[in-house]
């Protein structure tokens, strides 16, 4: 049985496999492994086989760049006939009447989506655990967290359960999980993807990326998904690189930017070794590597969950119970919202909606949202100017290896550092991607790399040309029966 | 004494076929939730796309109303919980509005005066609760979304209206101009057009400003100037009874004659506006505001002074004429039909509006054609029928939608010159009438209008007035002493 993506579809297109043998194999192996990791909320597997069907049964859909292949969808994204809850209580049950943007392109391209992962509600997280419907685990170490907020997608992607799955990606939220999980998870340019159709957390930092086991099989998904959409105004309207073609495995004279004393910063000793030893295998394929600064990004986690929270506050208001959804059954219209939000918001959204109400409160909008406004615009130029030394900067993804599971739950600070070497490209509207780059024991690291705004497929191409020659992204976890 | 202060903030729905973020009709009058999709449904992950018509109509008010429309505007989040708004946002502009500045001119009292704007913006309209009609609206309310996210723009005036009079031009003024380019239809019915005012009022002489209220529901030229009445005499009577003046939102109900507290405003309501990141600033070029300056047509201010220069039409007639588009061409067709603007002024501000206006009638829909009338009052400047006649055949006109030529010949209504006729007549009306010719002779002369009047009748009003006069005034005078 083909496993990457670009073996499946090229199968599938010359018969020497099936589509339904393909999606029939993705659903025992969710069958095989789920139960310990749980990183699926819903599996339609009728819908799957059915659609597999299709493809078998039809020549023009058979040679689609997809063609045949699973794909698991982060439960943020909408799907039209198969409920999506974004991990919440308030969404129980709620069945899209459309596709997202993006659903539809895999759709057309002849990808088989085989269920909905789980996430931290509404994408509020860094280790799944904030989910309504339970935590997912490590495919690497069941005790431990994959990461978050798309840490069930990460997790399928490990487990080999799918070739391909997406996330979205407001702080890190797709290659945290990524790097946690061994595998690589890239976040686009923002506008480089359409948004529509994706629930809501942070509007202007949000995007939609591909989690492959390799960084080819994320190419080929964004060749699918990127690109204009007349839905989304933040969208660019340039047409999109070709993605596989810029992965020449080439990074002779790229300028590779560190940023030493960011990256030292409250990193695991074996995260910064295997980050210098990453950095000197680039160095080795020809890279030329500069020290860079980025000076405020000792501030990228304050502003990130100032925005971040006050734009939640605001994109959550219409889960009110009125039109779907949870509703509680009151005697008047205050009850109503009162009690339907009480009961449909896990505590985490809750003290993110109340924190963001607050940043944009008469009185404090100015000391908050206009000074984080004015911080992250610092942010934007310090990668600007960053890149007109380099061409990318790299930087562990986190700094740390997958934690055990409940050691942050309490303690929100400590899990919102964890996402401190991933907001500054969200902040930017930056694309990066996270390659894994070696172990700190039996847990994986990742490595990222950060691109100018736009610049995309380079960045994919520098992770590539290191994943070419090292051993990490071809190693997959070998799952004990729960 | 006290002086008024009043500033207005009106809302008008823009006349698009979509709405301003989605592509839904904005068509009223359908049943409920049928103009509704994922956008204006706020369900989630749907996002809004800006409809250039809107913004291109907007611009065109702002241009009318003489505002600085600025080359960058941002659209904002208005934040609040209410069934009726689906997104728990209303999506506005606020700090950044698409124009500033501008002016009106008003004229009560024959005193001309600009009354300074502040602000006019792009935002979308919220659907609509539907309180009863339902067997279990005891208990529930329900929302009708057909409306939410329909365009509207609001025009904010300053606060320097000083009467309830005023206020009710400034508002009517504006409506001419919102319908005269195309951006409105102006139905305060259907509430596609909707004022708000803010009142208050202080001690003669006084600059600091009164404590004001907001006046809610005023959806008439009529009612703005009633709740106004009402509400600055409501304030006056406070004051002068030593109280105090509660800054609230009150509702106008016409029925009472009487504005009610609907809110306290005491303690500010905190819209938690930021910029709508889901929609990019809104940019607009100087090259593409000077094509839509270009395309507007004449405003309703220059057509009356057009009206007054050209065809010599009195200021009222013009102000008559000019207050809606429909009824300014309908007026310049049949005077250049007609060859006659005076002749064309006075029939349609006489008998046309007078029909029209009994029977609730536009004028897009009268039943006679601009070029129908002008072939009426054109067969009166031959001299083909004479002016009674010319009544009688356009009450014929408008209940049959025949034409002018055909009723006359129908029914023999041309003029009567032949004098011999009419001297026969004259001759039988003064035989009949020998007590007015006595009292004439003795010195009482205007019973000569009486005969005329009564030789016109006998002729069925068809007979040349002048020879009818000439033929009574010499059989007078010929006649026995
Ligand atoms: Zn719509």
């Amino acid at each position: 049985m083909p496993a990457s993506v670009r073996a499946i579809r090229d199968a599938v297109a010359a018969r020497s496999v099936s589509a339904v043998e393909v999606c029939r194999a993705a659903l025992d192996r969710i069958g095989a492994v789920d139960g310990a990791l749980h990183a699926f909320l819903r599996v339609d597997a009728e819908a799957a086989l059915g659609r597999a069907a299709e493809i078998d049964a039809d020549a023009d859909l058979r040679r689609k760049p997809l063609a045949g292949v699973p794909v698991a969808l982060k439960d943020n994204l909408c799907t039209r006939g198969l409920a999506t809850t974004a991990a919440s209580r308030v969404l129980e049950g709620y069945d899209p009447p459309y596709d997202a943007t993006v659903v539809g392109r895999l759709r057309e391209a002849g990808a088989v989506i085989v269920g909905k992962t789980n996430c931290d509600e509404f994408a509020m997280g860094s280790s799944t655990e904030n989910s309504a419907y339970g935590l997912t685990r490590n495919p690497w170490a069941l005790d431990r967290t994959p990461g978050g907020s798309s840490g069930g997608s990460a997790a399928a992607v490990a487990a080999r359960a799918v070739p391909l799955a997406l996330g979205s990606d407001t702080g890190g939220s797709i290659r945290q999980p990524a790097a946690l999980c061994g595998v690589v998870g890239f976040n686009p340019s923002y506008g480089r993807v359409s948004r529509y159709g994706l629930i809501a957390f942070a509007s202007s930092l949000d995007q939609i990326g591909p989690i492959a086991a390799s960084v080819g099989d994320a190419a080929t998904c964004m060749n699918v998904i990127a690109g204009p959409d007349p839905r989304d105004s933040t969208c660019a309207p340039a047409a999109p690189e070709d993605f596989s073609a810029a992965l020449t495995g080439e990074v002779k004279g790229v300028r590779i930017g560190v940023p030493r004393a960011l990256v030292a910063q409250g990193s695991d000793p074996e995260v910064i070794s295997a980050f210098d030893a990453a950095v000197a295998t680039l160095a080795e394929l020809g890279a030329r590597i500069v020290d860079v600064a980025l000076p405020h990004s000792a501030h990228a986690i304050a502003v990130y969950y100032l925005l971040t929270t006050a734009e939640a506050s605001s994109n959550l208001a219409r889960y009110d119970g009125v039109r779907y959804g949870h509703r509680a059954e009151t005697a008047t219209l205050a009850e109503m919202y009162e009690r339907t939000r009480g009961a449909g918001f896990g505590l985490e959204v809750k003290r993110r909606v109340i924190l963001g109400t607050y940043v944009l409160s008469a009185g404090y909008y100015d000391a908050y949202y206009v000074k984080a406004q004015q911080v992250r615009s610092l942010i934007r130029r310090d990668y600007e100017m960053a890149f007109e030394q380099v061409d990318a900067i790299a930087l562990p993804t986190s700094p740390t290896p997958a934690f055990p599971l409940g050691e942050r739950t309490s303690d929100p600070i400590r899990m919102y550092l964890a996402d401190v070497f991933t907001v500054g490209a969200n902040l930017a509207g930056l694309p990066a991607v996270s390659v894994p780059c070696g172990f700190s024991g039996a847990l994986p690291l990742g490595l990222q790399l950060v691109g100018p705004a736009m610049h995309d497929a380079m960045v994919l191409g520098i992770a590539d040309a290191y994943e070419r020659v090292t051993p990490w992204s071809s190693r997959a976890p070998a799952i004990p029966p729960r | 004494m006290y002086e008024s202060v009043i500033g207005l903030e009106i809302h008008a729905q823009l006349l698009t076929q979509s709405k301003i973020f989605c592509g839904c009709s904005t068509r009223t009058g359908d049943p409920p939730n049928t103009h509704v999709c994922p956008v204006c449904l706020g369900l989630p992950g749907a996002l809004p796309v800006l409809n250039r018509r809107a913004v291109e109509l907007a611009a065109q008010a702002a241009i009318a109303l003489g505002c600085t429309i600025h080359p960058t505007s941002v659209f904002a989040r208005k934040n609040y919980f209410y069934p009726d708004l689906p997104k728990g946002y209303q999506i506005s502009q606020y700090d950044r509005p698409l124009a500033t500045g501008g002016s009106l001119q008003i004229a009560t009292g024959g005193l001309a005066r600009e009354i300074g704007l502040i602000r006019v913006h792009l935002e979308e309209d919220a659907g609509k609760s539907l309180h009863e009609g339902f067997p279990d609206s005891d208990r529930f309310a329900r929302v009708d979304f057909n409306r939410s996210g329909v365009p509207l723009i609001e025009i904010v005036s300053r606060p320097e209206l000083h009467s309830a009079a005023e206020a009710a031009e400034f508002f009517s003024r504006l409506r001419s101009i919102l319908v005269a380019i195309g951006a409105s239809d102006g139905n305060m019915e259907e509430g596609s057009l909707r004022c708000d005012a803010n009142v208050s009022v202080r001690p003669g002489g006084a600059t600091a400003m009164g404590v004001k209220t907001e006046i809610k529901n005023l959806n008439s030229f009529r009612y703005v100037q009633r709740a106004l009445e009402f509400e600055l005499e409501r304030q006056t009577a406070v004051l002068e009874d030593g109280g105090r003046v509660i800054h609230e939102t009150r509702l106008w109900d016409p029925a009472a004659n009487r504005t009610h507290p609907m809110r306290s405003k005491e303690a500010a309501d905190d819209y938690r506006y930021f910029p709508e990141p889901d929609l990019p600033p809104l940019r607009i070029e100087d090259a593409w505001i000077e094509r839509l300056r270009a395309s507007l047509p004449e405003l309703p201010d220059a057509r009356r002074r057009r009206f007054v220069a050209s065809y010599g039409l009195p200021e009222y007639d013009a102000g008559v004429l000019t207050a809606s588009p429909a009824l300014a061409s309908y007026f310049e067709a049949t005077a250049a039909a007609a060859g006659n603007a005076k002749a064309a002024s006075n029939w349609i501000m006489g008998e046309l509006l007078g029909l029209l206006n009994e029977r609730g009638i536009g004028i897009e829909r009268a039943p006679i054609a601009p070029s129908a009338l002008a072939d009426l009052i054109r067969l009166v400047d031959s001299g083909t029928i004479s002016g009674p006649t010319a009544k009688a055949v356009f009450a014929a006109m408008y209940t049959s939608g025949r034409g002018a030529r055909a009723i006359v010949d129908a029914e023999g209504l041309a003029r009567v010159d032949d004098e011999a006729l009419i001297a026969r007549t004259v001759a039988g009306v003064l035989a009949a009438n020998e007590r007015a010719v006595r009292q004439y002779h003795e010195g009482k002369r205007q019973t000569f209008g009486f005969l005329v009047g009564q030789v016109m009748t006998a002729m069925q009003g068809r007979a040349n007035t002048e020879i009818v006069n000439r033929l009574v005034r010499r059989a007078l005078e010929e006649g026995p002493a």
